[in-house]
């Protein structure tokens, strides 16, 4: 009964946990709370998972509306990979956040902190398992208003800022989705996306059709911040707390380029879009920009917060590149990257989080010596680095080893030297952390062997070590990724 | 439609009022102005749903006597859901520019550029 049940539960459980949390309000309650009902989801996350790696598409009928008529959850092996990589991440930046949050968020307002944290969650996994366009646009605005709160945390007056672009750019984004989905609706009478699916490859040639595919683009490349349209990024993860970084970095833009994926192979993938329009050759044009802009911009920067932000810009390009390729070695591959990169940037935002509680600051310029004085937050940082710039034995190898196998499929050999060199630039910025943290002379710093407590360190390896693992052994995410790849592409199903 | 226009007269209003709103959030520096023109912006969009659901001649989709033509409910409906999410964006977009002028002392971008640049 409970099992029938659990797509709907997926989503009402952090929902009606998150204004529990205005009641509690006491910081540490709420924390444990907070704890339970993430560490709740988690499995019920990989129920769905294992649920339908085994039989095949759920289907979760609101209030028992049939489809196209009620709104329908549908869980496949796509979404149900999403629900696990956003409640896992989940999972472990809560036992990590506490001490982090303890220390950067006035304590009146950690309960505030944690709602907020739990609407975000809710809207994440909302946009990952709803098969409705329109309900997609609820829960892209749920989680999109309670990251503008949770980035106007941080301790910084600039995060105020940064919150405020971040809400003009993503409210923005998400109009241009109402705007899309509304021409869609307009054209064809339906919201359902298996039913739009079905419903617009009859009418692609049709103006209006054509109109709402460049408004969902566009919308959905701000939310996912896809270069150009990724300028809110750099300083929301920047300036937002800690915690709320690493969680942003991990969660929120693979969610949007999920909705992406979604769009571009649910709803227009019968009518070949990427061929019809030249969707296709932009979107490469747009990605590959996006790895050499946000790679050399990170080269730059002095903050390794904003490093990491620019770095973010670079691998989502990776994504995308492999989505515009097609095939379903493209799109597996994009895939599997959104899982490694949730892991590796994960750790990596974790790290500088440990750096940032110990020290108070995350500039270069007082990172001299940094490899000595926390040894174990740096190994965990240069493991997460090894993974950006795509070594063996780490998951950003798998992701690039698919992506040029790819582009070497589809004959396209200038794409996967693109995707070496721009790689050669991943090298250059994690290198400068590297060389600063371990072999520069720390200079006037005292080289005091000044650990981070187990408490942050603990979370940090788990997704460190998760980095190295799927670096090792990919069999489980690729299989994933390849189900779900032969499912959204035409002609490549099984 | 007796009017001489080329396509509905609303969907003319709507796209000079979504470019109107667009262009206040992109040109203008003041923070609220910004809100404002999001808000224009939104409503166009909010115009566009209702102008589709409507049936010429359509009346409020009840059951009664006499009513043969209904307007499609179902757009209204999405929109009211959409009003609601407007309203909650500018009262957290108004939030945030109060934060920001009690931290800052300004609304005006340029001038809140120029203090962050300082350091």
């Amino acid at each position: 009964m409970i099992q029938h049940h659990l797509p709907i539960l997926q989503i009402l459980v952090p929902l009606l946990a998150a204004p529990v949390c205005m009641f509690i309000r006491h910081p540490q309650v709420v924390w444990v709370w907070t704890l339970a009902i993430v560490w709740l989801c988690l499995p019920m996350s990989v129920a769905l998972l294992l649920q339908v790696l085994d039989q095949g598409v759920i289907v979760y009928e609101l209030g028992d509306w049939a489809a196209p008529w009620g709104i329908e959850y549908r869980v496949d092996s796509l979404n149900a990979f999403i629900l696990v990589i956003v409640t896992m991440i989940a999972s472990v930046v809560v036992p990590y956040g506490r001490t982090l949050v303890d220390s950067e968020i006035p304590a009146s307002r950690i309960y505030l902190f944690y709602a907020m944290f739990l609407l975000c969650i809710t809207g994440l996994l909302g946009i990952a398992i709803t098969g409705d366009a329109f309900n997609l646009f609820v829960f892209l605005e749920i989680s999109s208003l309670s990251t503008y709160v949770l980035v106007s945390l941080g301790k910084d007056r600039r995060a105020l800022t940064a919150a405020y672009r971040y809400l003009i750019m993503g409210t923005i984004g998400a109009t241009f989705y109402i705007i899309g989905v509304g021409l869609l609706y307009m054209a064809t009478g339906s919201l359902n996306i298996v039913d739009l699916g079905k419903l617009v490859p009859a009418m692609a040639d049709h103006r209006t059709i054509q109109a709402a595919l460049a408004f969902l683009t566009v919308g959905l490349a701000l939310k996912a911040a896809l270069f150009p349209l990724h300028m809110w990024l750099p300083n929301a993860y920047a300036f937002a707390p800690s915690v709320v970084t690493v969680f942003l970095a991990a969660t929120a833009t693979k969610v949007a380029v999920y909705a992406f994926i979604r769009v571009i192979f649910g709803i227009f993938g019968d009518i070949d879009v990427l061929a019809l329009l030249p969707v296709r050759y932009l979107l490469m044009l747009l990605a590959v920009a996006a790895m050499f802009a946000g790679s050399a911009v990170a080269i730059y920067q002095n903050d390794a917060k904003r490093l990491l932000a620019y770095s973010s810009i670079a691998q989502i390009g990776y994504m995308i590149l492999g989505i515009s390729m097609d095939s379903v070695t493209g799109v597996a591959a994009g895939i599997v990257h959104l899982f490694n990169h949730a892991l590796m940037k994960g750790g990596l935002f974790m790290a500088l989080g440990a750096i940032l509680y110990k020290t108070g600051s995350v500039d270069l310029r007082d990172m001299t010596g940094m490899g000595r004085r926390m040894p174990f937050t740096m190994a965990a940082f240069v493991v997460g680095g090894l993974s950006l710039i795509g070594v063996p034995l780490t998951a950003g190898f798998v992701s690039k080893w698919y992506l040029i196998q790819a582009a070497l499929e589809a004959g396209w050999w200038p794409l996967a030297v693109l995707i070496v060199l721009s790689s050669l630039l991943a090298v250059i910025y994690v290198w400068r952390i590297v060389e600063i943290a371990y072999f520069q002379p720390g200079g006037q710093l005292p080289k005091i062997y000044d650990r981070a407590p187990l408490k942050l360190l603990i979370p940090m390896w788990v997704l460190t070590g998760a980095t190295i693992y799927f670096g090792i052994d990919a069999t489980t995410t690729m299989d994933i990724a390849y189900t779900a790849a032969k499912a959204l592409v035409p002609g490549g199903a099984p | 439609m007796s009017l001489d226009f080329p396509g509905l007269f609303n969907y003319w209003l709507i796209i000079i009022l979504m470019l109107i709103g667009f262009y206040i959030v992109i040109a203008h520096g003041n923070l609220v102005k910004k809100i404002v023109g999001l808000n224009v912006f939104q409503v166009s969009v909010f115009l566009l749903y209702i102008t589709m659901g409507k049936v010429e001649g359509g009346t409020a989709p009840i059951l009664a006597d006499g009513i043969e033509v209904y307007s499609n409910p179902l757009p209204h409906v999405l929109i009211l859901t959409a009003i609601v999410v407007g309203v909650a964006t500018t009262a957290l977009g108004l939030a945030l520019v109060v934060r920001i002028k009690e931290t800052y002392t300004t609304i005006e971008e340029d001038e809140i550029d120029a203090m962050e640049n300082q350091g």
